[in-house]
């Protein structure tokens, strides 16, 4: 069974104390996240009942939210999360190579992880950084201004990042 | 150059800590309005500064603010909208990631003027890191007795709050907010009742963009008549603009809405004109739901005007022939880019963050990506060009809220105004798939029409 450690407990009533008496459902999406940091990058069924537990709510109010937000991975993912914009002004400014370029450099597709379980390719719709294109998410930050030079780098800072941590 | 009233202190070295944002004249409107002015006084001048909302709607903020219900012994809530997800926007990220201090004084100020007391920035999902920057100017606003009980000895209590959601454009409707606040999904409510009525947790709630709060700051210090002479018109105060696309500065600029829209695509103090001597084509002016103008009728209206950067300016003409301010985002299409692409992704971005709840919506935004999906890889008919228009009017003003107008608009206003490369994509399936269809006659001056 699942469960946050005693320091996650703290942040998570710490979490509900910020909306009033009563309306702990608004500790949701905060925890969710929390949920999905702790619990390998993604939101399994046991995952969302331990939060709903932690809300007293139904489960169906979990998985009818986990299941609206772009942002919850309701799939295992890879470790590292390529998140590459898609929309209008990133893609006036070449985001079509970079998808292109980051599909042949890990030999997969769009919504596809590499084999070593390292490395998820997904687009995604404007995240607000278009004056900086092409651009992707990565974990907590953006990475803007991409050149296949820059997702090279990139690709490599996370092996060796795994490599430290592992 | 124009005057700065947001980020005047952008550059200074230390600005986001607390020590130096307050050394530089931070957090005198807060004092100024807890000791010196009722709630309602604020509430005045906010109005007297002519203010529209900054997020796109452009609605007067201090009209608005007079609206909400004040029933005794039943809290009031401000939130404020930082879900920025406007393709093309990104200024208020630039507030909040430079400026934190800004927009806590802002909502500290825009707090005691509604009775706020537990105020809410509910922010973008994406942008991960920067609640970790609000949350320590809020820590830091508290430390220094701006926030918290009895701020300033007035009796006046107060504490903001990050609330992070999760990757839903909706979101930024307000009432679609105040539900994902509440825990749900981000699905709109019918109005009435208005949110000023009952909002968040059935409470009287008040949502602002950023930069509306942001611009509280500067309003209450240098008064709000003095505020409503900078600009033109009703287009009061300054806006922040957020320029990308195909231009050689890309970024946030603050502008006094005097400038002309030349000029501040072309001049090297904002845009600085268009990479590699490539011509301009068309621009989207105020973020990807607004209409899209081909260069001749962006840069004149259609009474030969030079067109100016203001909400008045930018809508001369209507929807057949101009445009709107919208949310400042400020997307340049250089004569390499293809109108029906572009039109292509932005039609997918709003079949994707369509809630789903309105069928002409859900439907709709569906169909037009795929028609448009079928023009672009060349196996459109003559005849989708009709149908693509007669959804999206089918769609627009059919829905709860207005994401079905935002999908609406930018298929229509590449229609109207770029036709004839739809034709050509149709008519030329196998060439449009490696060369696109150019300037044309995009920037062919155009007759006026007398007014």
């Amino acid at each position: 069974m699942i469960k946050f450690s005693d320091e996650k407990l703290k942040k998570v009533d710490e979490i509900i104390a910020r909306y009033p008496q009563g309306k702990q459902k608004s500790a949701l999406l905060p925890l969710l996240h929390l949920a999905q940091e702790e619990f390998g990058g993604w939101l399994s069924v046991e995952t969302m009942d331990y939060v709903a537990s932690l809300l007293k709510l139904e489960p169906i109010e979990v998985y009818e939210v986990a299941t609206f937000y772009s942002m919850y991975n309701l799939k295992p993912v890879g470790r590292y999360m390529f998140e590459v914009c898609q929309t209008g002004p990133c893609m006036l400014r070449g985001s079509d190579q970079i998808i292109d370029y980051i599909k042949q450099k890990l030999n997969i597709g769009v919504g596809e992880t590499t084999a070593d379980g390292m490395f998820t390719l997904k687009t995604v719709e404007c995240l607000g950084a278009c004056g900086y294109a092409p651009m992707m998410q990565l974990g907590k930050h953006f990475r803007e201004h991409l050149t296949p030079e820059k997702v090279d780098a990139i690709i490599e800072e996370c092996r060796k990042n795994a490599a430290a941590n592992n | 150059m124009a005057r700065k009233l947001l980020l005047e202190k952008a550059h200074v070295e230390g600005i986001r800590g607390y020590e130096v944002y307050r050394r530089e004249g931070g957090y005198r409107s807060v004092e100024k309005a807890l000791k010196t002015m009722t709630p309602d006084q604020v509430t005045e001048e906010v109005k007297k500064s002519g203010l529209r909302g900054r997020g796109g709607a452009g609605f007067p903020t201090g009209m608005k603010w007079s609206f909400l219900a004040k029933p005794e012994g039943v809290p009031r809530y401000l939130v404020c909208n930082a879900d920025e997800s406007e393709p093309g926007t990104f200024k208020d990220r630039y507030l909040m990631e430079f400026l934190p201090h800004l927009l806590i004084e802002g909502l500290i100020v825009s707090s005691y003027a509604l009775g706020s007391k537990s105020t809410y920035i509910y922010i973008r999902g994406e942008y991960a890191w920067i609640p970790d920057i609000l949350e320590q100017a809020i820590e830091e606003a508290k430390a220094a007795g701006w926030l918290g009980k009895n701020i300033l000895g007035t009796g006046f209590d107060c504490e903001i709050y990050v609330h992070r959601g999760a990757g839903a454009y909706i979101c930024g409707e307000e009432t679609a907010l105040i539900e994902s606040l509440e825990g749900k999904r981000g699905n709109p409510r019918i109005k009435p009742p208005f949110p000023a009525v009952k909002g968040v947790w059935d409470c009287p709630t008040v949502v602002n963009n950023v930069e509306t709060l942001a611009a509280v700051v500067p309003i209450i210090n240098e008064g709000g008549e003095a505020y409503s002479k900078i600009g033109v018109g009703k287009s009061t105060g300054t806006k922040l603009l957020s320029a990308c696309g195909n231009i050689n500065k890309p970024g946030v600029y603050e502008i006094d809405m005097t400038i002309s829209v030349e000029e501040f695509i072309f001049s090297d103090e904002y845009c600085g004109g268009i990479p590699n001597g490539k011509r301009l084509k068309a621009c989207i002016p105020g973020g990807s739901s607004v209409p899209i103008l081909p260069a001749n009728l962006l840069l004149k209206t259609a009474k030969g005007e030079t067109r100016m950067m203001n909400y008045e300016s930018l809508a001369d003409g209507g929807f057949p022939k101009g445009s709107m301010m919208g949310s400042g985002g400020f997307i340049v299409l250089d004569e390499d880019q293809c109108v029906v692409r572009n039109t292509l992704t932005l039609a997918r971005f709003y079949r994707h963050e369509s809630c789903g709840q309105c069928s002409p919506c859900r439907e709709g935004t569906g169909w037009m990506e795929k028609i448009l999906k079928n023009i672009e890889y060349g196996k459109g008919k003559m005849s989708d060009i009709d149908l693509l228009w007669d959804i999206q009017r089918k769609i627009e003003g059919n829905t709860i809220c207005p994401l079905g107008d935002a999908a609406a608009w930018p298929v229509a206003a590449a229609i109207r105004h770029f036709r004839d490369e739809f034709e050509w994509h149709v008519q030329n399936p196998v060439e449009s798939q490696h060369r696109n269809f150019g300037l044309a006659h995009y920037a062919d001056p155009l007759e006026v029409v007398p007014a």
